[in-house]
């Protein structure tokens, strides 16, 4: 038996550690998001025909809602930052060996990216911007007028997108004072997770557009508002099929991840083992395995099967249980890792 | 180069935490706050149980990971003896360095910056003790240059069984407890 107790009471470190609340989760998922838009996006840049209708909701609506997903990550972010008026001092610095300090430098980089990939196509998807706006037809014209710039944004793109992804992974997994996060799959585990949650959110922007008989009826509204105002093309449900496809061989590499992230910490030390029962067997456990694994990832891959199958018609409900299951890992990991310790026992 | 290493034997602490008390009052530590605290650790089994005592704060790792991981340079190790330490100024409240850190001894003080324990720096380039080794009513507590071998801790350490915190983390602690 051993029995250990501290006279100390710092707040946000005693009784249970938890510095990090609802910004952090937040922002990784955010995070993960817009680097999952940005290899969908940068890949079909690569590989993209501009006639084909289908390029739009990749290769615009992606990296446009990912310059705003970003966008209120960051914000998310700096509500976190415990000295919020030095927040520019992440730029005057680079530190090798901080993830943070990579990530920062990773995010100035994306906003240009995301940009360029947005506005290749912006004239043609969004007219009424255009029209507003002729200056974003000239840049349109010049990128797609270079057929080695959309090779080099596509490639930026992916690489970035790649990158962000990992990051958000890495950094927790840095932190080596809670050994819940020491795992290197962590990164690679937030990369897939953040590549479902994109093609699930564009895979659910296209059944939001589908034809008036097979789109949900509350939708016939918001999309005949939305083409009032911008004139946008309708978008070509033929793609449909390929995102949840590729939604479902996303998720098929988390669950694999995941199992590989448990069995690496339950054969590890008695710490990391220790750690792990909080998702195992612990007090986290029901909300992992409900919520991420059985509502996140199972239930998706399994509509999603149905729907390829054609058994069932494509639904929004996998693309919303998808994006549910990687918010709720992020606040699952990120709540157990900060109650994982090295000590045994506190107070 | 000198490494600078605090010894506490803890046969003679009595947990009185006068320690605590100074390192407030010398470091204006706020309310509600501690940047050392007592441990008190009991194990065996009744009634064959063993007491120990420690008086815990930054272990001033070799190998710290609060510095490795700050997006800033603002955690840094001190020329004078490897002492960990923050700049307030370059800190933005992260709070990676307290996810780092496996002793949980660092807070964010209320004006936003990552704060701990500093050796009373202050008070070592002045050639004296930290406030909290100073004041130590038991005189359980030693604080001197590792790199020395004929200084006080060195000599102690040489003579004496010991055991570091969580030596199995890899932060090459340098706080030490006589057993």
């Amino acid at each position: 038996m051993t029995e250990l107790t501290y006279t100390r009471h710092n707040p946000l470190i005693d009784p249970i550690f938890h510095v990090w609340e609802w910004q952090i989760p937040v922002y990784l998922f955010l995070g993960g998001l817009v680097g999952g838009l940005m290899i969908i996006a940068g890949i079909r840049l690569l590989v993209l025909r501009p006639n084909r209708r289908e390029a739009l909701v990749c290769c615009t609506l992606g990296p446009l809602i990912g310059l705003a997903a970003l966008s209120l990550g960051m914000f998310s972010l700096f509500l976190d930052l415990g000295h919020k008026l030095h927040v520019w001092r992440l730029y005057t610095t680079f530190q090798v060996t901080s993830p943070m300090s990579w990530g920062s430098w990773i995010l100035l980089l994306v906003y240009p990216a995301l940009a360029a990939n947005a506005l290749a196509h912006l004239p043609e998807a969004i007219p009424a911007l255009a029209s507003r706006f002729p200056a974003l037809v000239k840049i349109s014209d010049f990128i797609l007028a270079r057929p080695r710039l959309v090779l080099f944004a596509g490639l930026t793109n992916t690489a970035l997108g790649a990158a962000l992804g990992i990051y958000t992974g890495i950094l927790l997994s840095t932190l080596g004072g809670r050994p819940l996060w020491n795992s290197a799959v962590l990164g690679p585990l937030f990369l897939f997770s953040g590549l479902s949650t994109a093609a699930a959110l564009l895979h659910g922007i296209l059944v939001l557009t589908m034809p008036s008989g097979e789109r949900p009826a509350f939708a016939d509204f918001l999309l005949s508002a939305l083409a009032r105002m911008t004139q946008a093309r309708p978008l070509d449900p033929a793609a449909a099929p390929i995102l949840a496809s590729a939604d479902n061989s996303f998720l098929t590499v988390e669950v694999s991840l995941l199992g590989l992230f448990l069995l690496g910490h339950v054969t590890s030390t008695a710490v990391h083992h220790r750690a792990a029962g909080l998702l195992l067997t612990g007090p986290y456990a029901a909300p992992f395995w409900v919520l991420v694994v059985g509502l996140g990832i199972a239930m998706p891959l399994l509509l999603q099967t149905l729907e390829l199958a054609h058994r069932i018609r494509h639904t929004l409900a996998p693309s919303l249980l998808v994006m549910f299951g990687g918010f709720a890992l992020r606040v699952i990991l990120v709540s157990a890792g900060q109650a994982s310790r090295w000590f045994e026992a506190l107070n | 180069m000198s490494r600078f290493a605090m010894v506490i034997d803890t046969h003679r602490c009595v947990g009185c935490q006068d320690c605590v008390v100074a390192c407030k009052t010398e470091n204006n530590v706020p309310e509600g706050y501690t940047r050392d605290w007592i441990a008190e650790e009991v194990h065996g089994e009744f009634p064959t149980l063993h007491l120990e005592l420690r008086s815990e704060r930054c272990n001033h790792c070799s190998n710290p990971p609060c510095v490795a991981c700050c997006p800033t340079g603002a955690s840094h190790v001190h020329p004078l003896g490897g002492v960990v330490l923050v700049s307030h100024d370059l800190c933005i409240g992260c709070k990676a360095c307290l996810a780092a850190c496996p002793y949980d001894a660092r807070f964010i003080h209320p004006d936003g910056y990552a704060d701990k324990c500093t050796f009373c720096i202050h008070r070592v380039e002045r050639g004296l003790d930290p406030a909290c080794v100073s004041v130590c009513p038991a005189h359980c507590m030693h604080f001197g240059d590792l790199d020395d071998p004929r200084s006080e801790v060195s000599r102690l350490l040489a003579s004496r069984n010991h055991h570091a915190l969580l030596p199995e983390a890899g932060t090459n602690p340098n706080i030490f407890y006589l057993t």
